[in-house]
């Protein structure tokens, strides 16, 4: 029983049952389809949230790129985590008090304006769109790389199963699913790193075995800081000053921009009570927190793991593994001396290994020589990871259609049936156009995503938090801050984004900060302009200070 | 009564938020390289901070949030 036996049993069965959950969840209600009626425990919410937030680039890529970034990949486990911090103490519960569908909705009612839903629903569509074509491609990468299959066949694999149950079940089918999700996720990032760790240092928690000494007697750490100055690198655990304001800049846009995003805001309207949506951010923030947590010490292992099996090893000897990555590209070797053995080493000049990120994660199993079921443990679960996050988005962009473009902008008279309809045919053409997107991906996905943080950052953030907790800001505030943040840092990535065909250089940029950081600095513009322009015109009108007044008691 | 409510929420935001910024932007970015003079086992603690510590935190912060908006609902009967 080979590992590709197993990764086609283990993605058979997955598949299966997220299907099953799908038929048993069917949506029979708008209220059913976007919010799931309400009705979601907050542990189980707290787990479809978790799954709806890693996508496949926290499960695949980001203990690649912390293992090569060292400290500085810090700012990922920060940004990514520290805005459910923000979205528990000051967003969620009084969005579900406010208890209305998304956050176009939001932002329409309490700045009593159109045009403030529109605004809202295009970044929200925008946002959303950008960051399902990246799971997309994830998808069809992890088919194509495990089990043989065309690139192109796994998109359309991977576009069926979410079509199947996102149309039936709308967000009561995506949260069950999601569940289901987030147990196969996590069950396949923690096994693999319980091994290794047990391996290098004799405990079984990744977490602690990461600060441990290993089977010589030196400190994990220790021994790779010793690794990786002996091949001209930097410590791994030292803290590059020239480029610490930049690192303060990215975490702060990432955790903003999470507490920004439609896709996370709108699970907190799926439970009961102002209190469980507390909770819940809470529980998804605690089952994150066991990836996030896992991934650092995953990044360290495999690295300590990667050198001394490759470092001044003989080609001719290296384990099969190698060989296999090799095929795909992932690994590449190149003899420039020609003494048939690997020179791994900061010197570009010198080095002869090109090493893909992506392999930390993908091809850990094999350098820990792991069983072969769990490799077919890994593809389950990035699969898991990309397509909840896909669903979770998906149904972003068709309620924004449905609901605040079709029912409150255009015609408000349709009927219950009528929007439901509409609902699964805009989630159909959504599905249909990110799969579309996903066989042809811009070469700038990645890139886009920061464009993807830094909008929600600039836009929605200030106006959902002055919305609560700013009764005198009003709609001429609120319109003019979100415009001047979302134009300033639109034209902010654009411009310094080669990526994008824009024409800045990094010596240009604004007190250093790269087009990753700057929605921080949207964001500020926008609560400044906010402020300003609110305190010069005419107040909020009477009935919306009631409105923010009864969001802020649960009762 | 209910503006008593609100004002003690906003001090509890106010506390813990600060904690939140300290415990990342201070002690994982800001102050991290003087942390690492320090170690926690084989741990820096200025890394730790930035890739352990401050995780752990965030979810105590909201766990703690949580109790106390509880006990403060009970206290103004403002449960659902």
């Amino acid at each position: 029983m080979d590992a590709q036996f197993w990764t086609y049993l283990l993605v058979g069965v997955t598949f299966s049952l997220y299907i099953g959950i799908a038929i048993w969840s069917r949506a029979q209600s708008t209220k059913e389809f976007y919010i799931a009626s309400g009705g979601i425990h907050p542990v189980l919410n707290g787990m479809a949230t978790a799954a709806d937030w890693m996508s496949a680039a926290s499960f695949i890529s980001m203990a690649g790129i912390i293992s090569f970034l060292g400290y500085g990949g810090s700012q990922y486990l920060m940004g990514w985590t520290g805005g459910y911090v923000l979205l528990a103490l000051c967003l969620a519960p009084y969005l579900r008090k406010f208890g209305k569908f998304t956050v176009p909705d939001f932002i329409g009612e309490r700045y009593y304006s159109k045009n403030a839903r529109t605004i809202a629903l295009i970044c929200a569509i925008f946002v959303s769109f950008t960051y399902v074509v990246g799971q997309m491609k994830g998808v069809g990468v992890a088919f194509s790389r495990f089990l043989e299959i065309p690139y192109d066949l796994g998109v359309i694999i991977g576009i069926g199963i979410v079509f199947f149950y996102a149309v039936l079940g709308g967000m009561k089918g995506i949260t069950y699913t999601q569940v289901a999700q987030y147990c196969v996720l996590i069950f396949a990032f923690t096994v693999p790193a319980i091994f290794i760790s047990l391996q290098a240092t004799g405990n079984p928690i990744p977490q602690i075995g990461f600060g441990s000494k290993t089977t010589d007697g030196v400190y994990l750490l220790e021994k790779l800081n010793q690794l990786s100055v002996d091949l001209g690198f930097e410590k791994y655990t030292d803290i590059n000053q020239t480029t610490l304001i930049n690192v303060f800049f990215i975490t702060a846009a990432l955790m903003f921009g999470t507490a920004g995003l439609p896709h996370v805001i709108v699970r907190f309207f799926t439970v009961p009570k102002v209190r469980d949506a507390r909770i819940s951010a809470g529980w998804a923030l605690l089952f994150i927190s066991f990836l996030y947590t896992t991934a650092p010490a995953v990044a360290a292992f495999a690295k300590v793991n990667l050198i001394n099996t490759v470092s001044n090893a003989q080609y001719s000897e290296v384990p099969q593994w190698f060989k296999n990555w090799e095929n795909t590209g992932l690994l590449q070797f190149d003899d420039k001396n020609a003494d048939g053995i690997i020179q791994y080493v900061a010197d570009e000049q010198i080095n002869e290994l090109t090493i893909d990120r992506d392999i930390m994660v993908l091809a850990n199993p094999e350098i820990a020589d792991l069983p072969p079921w769990v490799i077919g443990l890994i593809v389950a679960g990035g699969l898991a990871a990309a397509l909840s996050t896909a669903a979770g988005l998906l149904l972003v962009i068709s309620t924004s259609i449905s609901h605040d473009l079709l029912k409150k902008n255009i015609n408000p008279n349709i009927s219950e049936k009528g929007e439901l309809w509409a609902a699964r045919i805009s989630i159909a053409v959504a599905v249909v156009a990110a799969g579309l997107a996903g066989l042809n991906p811009p070469g700038f996905v990645a890139e886009v995503v920061a464009l993807a943080f830094g909008l929600a950052a600039s836009s929605f953030f200030p106006a959902i938090i002055l919305g609560i907790f700013d009764k005198r800001m009003n709609k001429e505030g609120a319109l003019s801050g979100m415009i001047v943040g979302v134009v300033f840092t639109t034209i902010y990535i654009f411009y310094f984004k080669p990526q994008l065909g824009g024409p800045g250089l990094p010596k240009d940029y604004l007190f250093g900060i790269s087009p990753e950081g700057i929605g921080t600095i949207g964001m500020i513009i926008n609560f400044i302009v906010s402020l300003i322009v609110s305190r010069l015109t005419k107040p909020t009108p009477e009935n919306i200070k009631e409105l923010v007044e009864s969001i802020r008691y649960p009762k | 009564m209910k503006e008593k409510y609100w004002r003690k929420n906003i001090l509890y935001l106010r506390i813990l938020l600060t904690i939140w910024f300290i415990c990342s932007f201070g002690f994982g970015i800001l102050l991290a390289e003087n942390l690492n003079e320090f170690y926690l086992g084989g741990f820096p603690l200025g890394f730790w901070f930035a890739q352990q510590g401050s995780i752990y935190i965030f979810v105590i912060i909201i766990f703690i949030y949580v109790y106390l908006m509880n006990k403060l609902d009970k206290k103004h009967n403002l449960e659902e």
